[in-house]
């Protein structure tokens, strides 16, 4: 359930390009906290790009992007780690987890760099929500595909973001574990208030999000 | 968690690369330190056992072999010298002090050593327990060997002849031990000295009357004999006895020996009398000028220089030891490649592990130092198991080889050039480091998340 609030994601004008063609461009929107938003548009619409310019990992050629109030583009690029590190928790199409590590080791290095200590408290009762009690020594490459997805929800959350934005998440799922992903990254959003951003061309999502967004491919000029 | 965790984490992660990579640093830094505690100590100790003695005089042959036999013990002397020698020195105003050594047997494999009391003071020497040696086979041994053999006061001993420890023993001349020293950390800790006089007693000789006179012995000019011993001449070589040369062809039964004895004792005045070498203290600098020359022109006589004849041992030792220290650093510049191989190769790898911290929130900078830490850990973990295996080998070495234990080589003890080496190694592993590190200044980082997928 999601309630109008304050904005913490706020995109106006936004687009970028490279090398001249225009790969993203996005309608204005604003994400309130504990808001859930699904962006939807077919694959080259810019979906990523846009997840990357919300993040902080690419300045957009123009328009604006606001997280928490502040204008991602104009700040230094240790504010700009320091606001994502504090701010956003991630959660990708390949999970990205650290292979080296454990699934508690993956969740204690992310909280260890958002917020500079673990609360090993914190990360149990997260690793138990996401039902990965059992698997918490095992290391990414012994988990299986939803074991892996779970623990990368929960590394988005360990370090309680107020923002969590998630590229393509269920693209390579069948249908139960599309479903299974969304609920579960919209119940673990839901149980932390964090504000919920959803980029993905995949449909089956859509019934679940009481807000859609979608992003058109952007047009190449003649 | 944190990011040096995270450095342990992926080294343990690829164990074996791991493994390999502190395997070759800590073989070449083992190598280093081997040779680093090898030859601090060897020339520790040369400089040590060679202390306040500025020229020994001994029988023409080797100068080297002449050093290392008078002052270091450990080869056989060059023959004899006429006891003569010995007033003719002190007689010579340059000459501060004359000690005089006689050599030829053993006990135990411990030297027994004919001089003065000079000679243990020129080392130092403080007795522990007991008297200084007064008369004709009273002997003081060093801490080593009273260590060694657990002898006491008042025990008595039957010297062997040879310096190997395995000739045949003099029964008739027991010696009694009147003096333990305390240790010295020169070659006086393995000897047991004992008065001139007990060595030519022990084969025979008497010694001159303390008036000095010499009774004529022509039938003993030159003093070879022929009355041979059932002497085992191996292990050590041939060693001649201070008080008269042997020739080669021992082939007479030990028996034999006894009574050829009278034969020996018609010696007594001294004027046939031997010793094997004398160490000279000069008086003043003139005589480094002059002494030498004087001594290498008499027929019988030669002079070497401790300090000429360790210098150029030194030099050739060093020869060899500079191609294994080349060696080593080789070997040590090899492991550091490899650590760069392993490192760049691994970051390859894990460049989309470098995007997603950064995602996380880790600065550039802190991913930099994680990564050097990785190669810093690697070099580090070899370096201390280099310095410990180094020191494992040579203390090894020294239990296995009696040589090595003699020399006073010991593993019980850090030189500063070893933290020398420690420090190279590390630095050697975060240089390695450096450039695959310095990647995560340039990485894109939404592209590489895209491109590693």
């Amino acid at each position: 359930m999601t309630t109008p609030a304050e904005p913490l994601i706020e995109v106006r004008n936004l687009r970028h390009e490279i090398d001249g063609r225009c790969v993203m461009a996005a309608p204005a929107f604003a994400a309130a906290k504990g808001e859930h938003t699904l962006l939807l548009g077919p694959s080259g619409s810019g979906k990523t790009t846009l997840i990357n310019v919300i993040t902080g990992l690419i300045t957009p050629t123009s328009g604006e992007v606001r997280i928490a109030g502040q204008l991602m583009s104009a700040l230094p690029a240790a504010q700009r780690d320091q606001l994502r590190r504090r701010t956003i928790g991630v959660v990708f199409q390949t999970l990205r987890l650290i292979g080296a590590l454990s699934v508690r080791q993956n969740l204690a290095l992310a909280q260890r760099l958002a917020l500079g200590q673990n609360d090993s408290t914190a990360i149990e009762a997260l690793i138990a929500q996401v039902g990965l009690t059992h698997r918490a020594d095992a290391r990414p490459r012994e988990l299986s595909q939803g074991e892996g997805q779970r623990a990368a929800i929960a590394r988005a959350l360990c370090a309680r973001p107020a923002i969590v934005v998630a590229d393509e998440p269920t693209s390579a799922l069948d249908d139960a574990n599309a479903i299974a992903m969304s609920d579960l990254l919209l119940a673990t959003a839901e149980a932390t208030g964090a504000t919920l951003l959803i980029a993905t061309h995949d449909n089956r999502l859509r019934a679940r999000f009481d807000r859609t967004m979608t992003l058109a491919a952007p047009q190449v000029a003649a | 968690m944190t990011l040096a965790g995270l450095s342990l984490a992926y080294l343990k992660d690829r164990a074996l690369n791991t493994a390999l990579n502190i395997l070759l640093l800590t073989l070449s830094v083992a190598t280093l330190v081997i040779l680093v505690l090898f030859s601090s100590q060897l020339a520790e100790r040369f400089e040590r056992d060679a202390q306040g003695i500025d020229l020994v005089v001994g029988a023409k042959g080797s100068p080297l072999q002449l050093i290392l036999s008078s002052i270091y013990q450990v080869d056989v002397p060059t023959g004899n010298i006429p006891l003569a020698t010995v007033d003719l020195l002190r007689a010579d105003p340059t000459v501060a002090e004359v000690i005089p050594l006689a050599l030829g047997d053993s006990f135990r494999g411990y030297r027994i050593v004919g001089t003065e009391p000079a000679y243990v003071e020129n080392f130092g020497g403080v007795l522990a327990q007991g008297q200084m040696f007064a008369a004709d086979y009273q002997a003081v041994i060093g801490a080593q060997v009273a260590r060694e053999t657990g002898a006491g006061l008042g025990q008595k001993f039957v010297g062997s002849h040879g310096l190997s420890g395995d000739g045949h023993d003099h029964e008739e001349t027991p010696y009694e031990v009147v003096g333990i020293l305390a240790p010295t950390g020169t070659v006086l800790d393995r000897l047991i000295v004992t008065p001139v006089g007990s060595i030519w007693a022990a084969h025979g000789f008497a010694p001159p009357p303390a008036e000095g006179a010499a009774e004529d012995h022509d039938d003993h000019a030159g003093h070879d004999h022929d009355h041979d011993h059932d002497h085992d001449h191996d292990g050590d070589g041939h060693q001649d006895h201070a008080a008269h040369d042997h020739e080669d062809g021992h082939e007479d039964a030990h028996d034999e020996h006894a009574e050829a004895e009278p034969e020996h004792a018609a010696h007594a005045g001294g004027g046939d009398l031997e010793v094997t070498a004398l160490l000279i203290k000069y008086r003043s600098s003139m005589a480094a000028v002059r002494l030498p020359n004087f001594i290498n022109k008499q027929t019988e006589l030669q002079a070497a220089a401790p300090a000429v004849e360790m210098t150029r041992l030194l030099s050739l030792l060093g020869v060899g030891i500079d191609a294994v220290r080349a060696f080593a650093i080789l070997l040590m510049a090899t492991s550091g490649l490899s650590i760069f191989v392993a490192l760049y190769s691994a970051l390859r790898q894990r460049e989309g592990d470098m995007a997603m911290l950064r995602v996380m929130g880790a600065r550039p900078g802190a991913i930099f130092g994680h990564i050097v830490l990785e190669g810093v850990l690697l070099a580090a973990a070899g370096a201390l198991l280099g310095v410990a295996v180094g020191h494992a080998v040579v203390a090894a070495s020294a239990a296995s080889f009696p040589q090595l234990r003699d020399m006073g080589l010991t593993a019980a003890r850090f030189e500063t050039a070893e933290l020398v080496i420690v420090m190279a190694a590390i630095g050697m592993g975060a240089l390695a480091a450096l450039i695959p590190a310095l990647k995560v200044f340039r990485v894109d980082i939404a592209k590489t998340l895209a491109d590693t997928r």
